[in-house]
C-alpha cells in the first residue's frame, strides 16, 4: 500500500491521471478462508481492488450534473467524497457500481476499471459488478420479513450460493463481528431486523454487504441519519476494514472525513453548472494545505 | 471527565395541586360547515351499510319460508332441485359454484401474478402504461360479453385441449369423463362442452383484472430502499423481487386473490351461458354439465310461483353470506399488510 507514489493534491480535472500500474491485490486475513464461497458462481477474484473512475460524465434526463470526473480509488484505502450538496457525490458513487442507471431518465459516459476492467462493458455482468463492488445507503435498509440471521447472509441467497449450516454460521458471526455488531446482536440472531434500532439496522447493511466478501465498499453518507454511538462503530468498522477492502465514502462530516480517510476528493459544482472534482489527494495534505480556495474555504467550514 | 456533577432538579408537587395532573378533555368547536361537512359524510358511510343489511335481511325473510318447510339440513344436503315437490337443496350448485370459482382462482392467480409483476418490474416507460390502462379495461368489459366469447369463442377451440387432459389424466377421478372412448378416431368434443372447467377459464378472464390492479398496487408500494439494498448485493431482477416485492406484497397477493373469489363466486351470466346446467354432485370437471347458485336462480327465476320463488331466495342468501366472508377476509388481510410505514429506519 505504500509503494504508491503519492499524488497528493493533483487538480484531477485538468489531464486524467497516469494509469498506474497494477498493484498485487491486497491479500487480507479472513477474507481469504471466505472465498470457498464464491466459487460455485464466478471466479472472481477477491480481497480489495483499485477502482477507477475514468471520464465520467452523467445526466438526469437533459440535466448534466457530471462532467468528464477522474478519480483513482486506491486498493485497501478509504477515499473520501466531500463537497456540499448537489454537486454530484452520491451521483459519482452510485455510477461506480452501475446504480445510477436504476433511474428511468439516468444516462452516463465514461468508464469505471475495476482492477482495470470496465464494470460497464458489455461483457461484464451487472451483478458480477454489483457483487464486487458492494454499496451502504444513507438509509439503512434491512429485508423486514428477514431475521438478523437471514439478513446477514441475503447476499449469498440473492448469488444462489450454497452455502452448509456451519460455514453460514460462520460467515453471519464473522460479518457481523466485522460490522462490530455481533455482541449486541448475537443472542438474538433470528429476531427480525426491522426490530433494531437505526444505528444498528446500518451496521447490519454493513454486514451483510460484507458478507459477499466485495473488493470494493461504497458507503453513501452512512452515518447521517445515526447517532454518535452508531456513528463512532461504523468509522472503527471503517477503520478496521483498511487494508482489506477498497472503501469509498461520501460524507458531508469534515470532520470524520479527517478521521476515516486516507485520500479525500472535493466535489464541486457552480450553480446550474454540472459537477467535478476540485482538488484530489491525501487527506492530510487536503485538510491540511490544499492548494485550490475553495477546497481551503469548504475544509475550513466557510461555505457549504 | 471533570469534578462538577450535574444536579437534576426536581420541581415540589404540592398535594394541593393534585387536580392539575388529571387528563384534560379535549373538545372542538365546529362550525356549521363542519357539521354539514359530517352529516353528509356520515349519511353516505351509513346507507352503504343500510343496503348491505337491507339485501341480507330481505333474502333471509324471503328464504325462510322454503328452508323451513324442509329443515336447514336437508336444505343443505339435498343435490336436487324440485320445489314443487319438496325436493330441493343446494349441494349440488353450491358445490358447482365452488369448483367454478376453484378452476378460476387457480388459472388466474397465477395469470395475475404475472402480470402485475410485468407491469411492476419489468415492463417500462410506454408498455408500463399501456398494459396498466388495458388491465382496467380488460375489467370494464361486461360480463355477458365474456359469456359470449367463451361459449362461440373459447369452448369450440378449449375442447380438444379437455379431450387431452382426460385421455391423458383421467386416471385422476377429477380429470374422468364418462362416455368417451379415447381410442375412437372420431373428433366426439360433445362431453367436453358446457362443462366446470371451461365455465371456470371464462371466470378467470373476468377476476384476472381485480386480482391485477389490486397486485399491482402493492408491489408498486414495496420501498425503493429495499430494493436497490437487494441490487446492491448482486440480485438479479427474480432475486430482487423474491427478496423484496412479494414478502412486502404478500398482503396484495392473497387479498387481491380473495377479491377475485368473491368475483367469481358471484359470477351468473357468463356462467349461465355456458353451463348445461345439472342437479347432481358431481366432480368430473371436464365433463359436460355444471352448475352454480347465480347460474341457478338466474335459469330457475322465470319459471318460479311463490314457494319456488323462496327457495331460490334462500339459495341466495347462502350465496350472499359465502361472498360477504370471503370479501370481508380479503380487505381485513388487505389492511393488516405492511403499508411500509415501518420500514423507516
Amino acid at each position: 500500500m505504500n509503494i504508491k507514489a503519492r499524488r497528493s493534491a493533483a487538480l484531477v480535472p485538468a489531464t486524467p491521471a497516469p494509469a498506474t500500474e497494477a498493484l498485487p491485490a491486497v491479500d487480507a486475513a479472513g477474507l481469504g478462508q471466505l472465498a470457498v464461497f464464491d466459487e460455485p458462481t464466478t471466479d472472481v477474484p477477491s480481497g480489495a481492488a483499485r477502482l477507477r473512475a475514468e471520464n465520467i460524465s452523467a445526466w438526469f434526463g437533459d440535466r448534466k450534473v457530471l462532467d468528464r470526473v477522474s478519480l483513482t480509488m486506491e486498493p485497501g484505502k478509504v477515499t473520501a467524497l466531500i463537497g456540499p450538496s448537489g454537486c454530484g457525490k452520491s451521483t459519482f458513487l452510485r455510477i461506480l457500481n452501475r446504480m445510477h442507471e436504476m433511474v428511468p431518465s439516468a444516462s452516463l459516459a465514461g468508464q469505471v476499471r475495476l482492477d482495470g476492467t470496465d464494470i460497464y462493458d458489455p461483457s461484464q455482468r451487472v451483478t458480477a459488478a454489483r457483487r464486487q463492488i458492494g454499496m451502504v445507503f444513507q438509509k439503512a435498509n434491512p429485508f423486514p420479513a428477514m431475521s438478523i440471521y437471514e439478513n446477514t447472509i441475503a447476499g449469498l441467497k440473492l448469488a444462489g450460493i450454497k452455502a452448509d449450516r456451519v460455514e453460514k454460521d460462520f460467515l453471519v458471526e464473522d460479518s457481523l463481528r466485522k460490522a462490530s455488531l455481533w455482541e449486541e446482536v448475537k443472542d438474538r440472531l433470528h429476531q427480525p431486523g426491522g426490530g433494531l434500532s437505526g444505528g444498528q439496522q446500518q451496521r447490519l447493511c454493513i454486514a451483510r454487504s460484507l458478507a459477499v466478501s466485495p473488493r470494493v465498499l461504497l458507503m453513501d453518507e452512512p452515518c447521517s441519519a445515526l447517532d454518535p454511538t452508531s456513528t463512532r462503530r461504523v468509522e472503527e468498522t471503517i477503520h478496521s476494514l483498511r487494508g482489506q477492502i477498497t472503501i469509498v465514502i461520501v460524507t458531508h462530516n469534515m470532520q470524520q472525513a479527517a478521521r476515516v480517510s486516507d485520500e479525500c476528493a472535493f466535489f464541486l459544482a457552480a450553480h446550474n453548472q454540472p459537477g467535478g472534482i476540485v482538488e484530489h489527494g491525501d487527506t492530510e495534505a487536503m485538510f491540511g494545505a490544499p492548494r485550490d480556495s475553495r477546497t481551503s474555504d469548504y475544509v475550513n467550514g466557510r461555505f457549504g | 471527565m471533570s469534578t462538577i456533577t450535574p444536579e437534576t432538579l426536581i420541581p415540589e408537587r404540592p398535594e394541593a395541586e393534585a387536580d392539575l395532573a388529571k387528563p384534560r378533555t379535549l373538545r372542538n368547536s365546529y362550525t356549521g360547515r363542519d357539521h354539514a361537512f359530517r352529516a353528509i359524510t356520515f349519511t353516505g358511510g351509513i346507507i352503504v351499510l343500510v343496503v348491505m343489511l337491507l339485501v341480507g335481511a330481505f333474502l333471509a325473510s324471503n328464504g325462510v319460508q322454503a328452508i323451513n318447510e324442509v329443515g336447514l339440513w336437508k336444505f343443505l344436503t339435498t343435490a336436487n332441485w324440485a320445489p314443487e315437490s319438496n325436493d330441493f337443496g343446494i349441494a349440488a350448485v353450491l358445490l358447482g359454484t365452488v369448483q367454478i370459482a376453484a378452476v378460476a382462482l387457480l388459472v388466474a392467480m397465477p395469470l395475475a401474478l404475472g402480470t402485475s409483476l410485468f407491469i411492476t418490474e419489468v415492463a417500462g416507460g410506454w408498455l408500463k402504461k399501456v398494459l396498466t390502462s388495458m388491465v382496467d379495461l380488460l375489467a370494464a368489459v361486461p360480463s355477458v360479453v365474456f359469456g359470449l366469447w367463451g361459449a362461440y369463442m373459447l369452448q369450440p377451440n378449449i375442447v380438444d385441449f379437455s379431450k387431452w387432459i382426460s385421455v391423458w389424466f383421467g386416471w385422476i377421478p377429477l380429470f374422468q369423463v364418462d362416455g368417451v372412448d379415447p381410442a375412437s378416431p372420431l373428433r366426439d368434443t360433445v362431453p367436453f362442452t358446457a362443462s366446470t372447467f371451461i365455465a371456470g377459464l371464462v371466470v378467470a378472464m373476468m377476476i384476472v383484472p381485480i386480482q391485477t390492479s389490486i397486485m399491482t398496487e402493492s408491489f408498486r408500494r414495496a420501498p425503493v430502499g429495499e430494493r436497490e439494498g437487494a441490487f446492491a448485493l448482486g440480485a438479479t431482477r427474480w432475486g430482487m423481487i423474491r427478496t423484496v416485492v412479494l414478502p412486502f406484497g404478500k398482503g396484495g397477493i392473497i387479498g387481491g386473490t380473495m377479491l377475485g373469489l368473491g368475483r367469481a363466486l358471484g359470477e351468473t351470466i357468463a356462467i349461465y351461458l355456458i353451463i348445461s346446467p345439472v342437479f347432481e354432485i358431481k366432480f368430473h370437471i371436464l365433463e359436460k354439465g355444471a352448475n352454480s347458485i347465480a347460474a341457478m336462480i338466474a335459469l330457475k327465476y322465470s319459471e318460479s310461483n311463490e314457494f319456488a320463488m323462496s327457495a331460490l331466495m334462500a339459495a341466495g342468501f347462502s350465496l350472499f353470506l359465502m361472498t360477504m366472508v370471503v370479501n370481508f377476509t380479503a380487505s381485513a388481510i388487505i389492511a393488516k399488510s405492511r403499508s411500509g410505514a415501518d420500514s423507516e429506519g
